[in-house]
This record gives C-alpha cells, sequence and structure tokens, in this order.
C-alpha cells in the first residue's frame, strides 16, 4: 500500500482538458458536464473539510461548480483547470464559514507562523503491537476525519489539498495564495498535529494490545 | 551528519514526501535504523496518511452526483435559452 491520495483528474490529458474547455466556450456547454466528472469529490471534500457539515458541503459544491461554468471564460490555460476549480471551491468554503462561523477563532490563528506551539509527534512505546487493520475500522475513519476538522483552518487547508485532494505542492501554493515554503511547513505541522491527536486513539482501538502487556507480564 | 531525535520528526514530513536531500536523507536512515521510537513515529505519521488517503475516510453522500448534475443540467439550460 502505498502513501498518497489517487492523483486526480489524470485519466485526461491537460490538451484533452483545453480543448473540451474551448468545446464549451464555443457553445457546446452540454459538455461541462463531462469537463467537470473527474472533479466532483476533489470539490465535495475540500469544501466539506473546511464547513463540517456534509449538506453545507454538497451545496457548496453545487454552487461552485455552477460558478465555475459561468465564469469558465475567465479560465486561463497558465494554471491546470483543477486548481481554478480548488479556488473557487476554496472561496466557496471560505463564504459559507464566514456565514455559519459564531465560535471565536482559533486561538492559534493570531499566533505568528514560526512560534506558535508544539509541533511534535506523540512519541510511542508499543506502536509495533498495533496491526495494520486496524486501519480497516470505520471508527478510526471517522477519528481521523473529527481530528482533521479540529485543526487550525490554515493547516486543514494545506492538508486538505495536499494529503486528500493530492494536489502537488505548487498547485497547492498556487490555490492557497502561498509560497512553497509555507506549504511545507505547514503540512509538516498539520500532520504531527493529527499523529499527536491519533496516536492514542490507535492504541487503544488496536487490536492485540494485550500482546503488550503479555510480554512484559509473562 | 549525526541527527538527534528531534532533529529527525522536523523532516519525518520531508522524509514521507521523498524530499530530503541525498546528505541528509542518508543520516535520518541512519538515526531511523537504530530509533524505535523515531521509526514509530514515521509509521504512525505514514499510517494516517494511508488512512487519508482512503476513499472510504471522505465518502460521497449517496446521489450527490445526480443533484450535482441535475443541478448544473438546469443551469445550463437556462444559460442555453437566455
Amino acid at each position: 500500500m502505498g502513501v498518497g491520495p489517487a492523483t486526480i483528474g489524470m485519466n485526461r490529458a491537460p490538451q484533452q482538458e483545453a480543448a473540451l474547455i474551448q468545446r464549451i466556450l464555443a457553445g457546446e456547454s452540454e459538455l461541462f458536464h463531462e469537463l467537470i466528472r473527474p472533479y466532483e469529490r476533489l470539490v465535495y471534500v475540500t469544501i466539506l473539510a473546511m464547513v463540517r457539515n456534509e449538506a453545507e458541503a454538497e451545496d457548496g459544491a453545487q454552487e461552485t461548480m455552477i460558478s465555475a461554468f459561468r465564469h469558465l471564460q475567465t479560465f486561463r490555460g497558465d494554471a491546470k483547470f483543477s486548481t481554478w476549480l480548488v479556488t473557487i471551491a476554496m472561496n466557496e468554503g471560505r463564504k459559507r464559514l464566514r456565514k455559519v462561523k459564531v465560535a471565536a477563532e482559533d486561538p492559534i490563528e493570531v499566533l505568528t507562523e514560526e512560534n506558535e506551539g508544539d509541533f511534535t509527534p506523540a512519541v510511542l512505546t508499543d506502536w509495533r503491537e498495533i496491526p495494520l487493520e486496524a486501519l480497516e475500522r470505520k471508527e478510526l475513519r471517522l477519528k481521523l476525519r473529527e481530528a482533521v476538522e479540529m485543526l487550525p483552518e490554515k493547516y486543514r487547508e494545506v492538508f486538505v489539498l495536499r494529503d486528500i485532494e493530492g494536489l502537488n505542492q505548487e498547485e497547492t501554493a498556487a490555490a492557497l495564495g502561498i509560497n512553497v515554503t509555507l506549504v511545507k511547513v505547514r503540512l509538516h505541522r498539520a500532520r504531527m498535529m493529527l499523529q499527536k491527536n491519533l496516536v492514542p486513539y490507535l492504541k487503544s482501538e488496536a487490536p492485540g494490545r494485550g500482546g503488550f502487556f503479555r510480554r512484559w507480564f509473562q | 551528519m549525526k541527527l538527534d531525535c528531534k532533529h529527525v520528526w522536523e523532516h519525518i514530513s520531508g522524509y514521507l514526501d521523498k524530499q530530503l536531500d541525498p546528505a541528509l536523507l542518508q543520516a535520518v536512515e541512519r538515526h531511523l535504523e537504530t530509533c524505535e521510537v523515531c521509526s514509530a513515529i514515521l509509521d504512525s505519521t505514514r499510517n494516517i496518511l494511508v488512512l487519508t488517503a482512503d476513499d472510504r475516510t471522505y465518502e460521497l453522500p449517496v446521489g450527490y452526483s445526480e443533484r450535482l448534475h441535475a443541478r448544473l443540467e438546469a443551469v445550463i439550460a437556462g444559460n442555453e435559452a437566455g
């Protein structure tokens, strides 16, 4: 099992996509359905990870696609279509977030990038006892979603685009309007925060954990 | 180059993304060979990424695609009519 999400829209060559866009702009509007099909998931998950509500994410995904259709003539071929679409989705997500946000800002947001808390991982002593089957558990996937939702927004955005959506560093930087170095820093911190949050859960949930104690007490 | 654990932690992400330069990569790998603590951190982080990439972690709602295309269809039809 390899690390990293499936690459998005790989079945279609960029030239094919550009040709498709030209035809849509020339009047074959129906082809827009085909154009966005590989990105349905990308747009939904991007917004879901921001707004944390499935109905809101679905509505946001629809609005994103409608907006993309209406503004397709403004898309420039120098960026990838997927990156352009993600930018619209991020804006849609932020807009919805502002609307529903009643809670105070994440306190970590006001701190500076260089000096903002502890990003060290959780140190494990019995990790070897945790079988890979633990990853098959539905509760663990739910726990991961919750942990991602709890990340401060700027870390969550980078994690979603890089590790969930599989955008590369440059695409992520372009979609968020930040530089590649910041993408790397934020991604590392997001991963370390997730590792720290999820490891206790993994340990307590892992079947066969008893093995650790048996080994010690035999 | 000899690294202690805390330095290795800083490069876990770069290591997983295969972005370390050769000298640093060698130093990290050498450390990982003998340090169970850092190996466990690496494994657990890698497993979290595997889990993240699993389509089942973020599932699309049933009927999502159909509803999306139906709404688009209405917009496209309206656009052409207008």
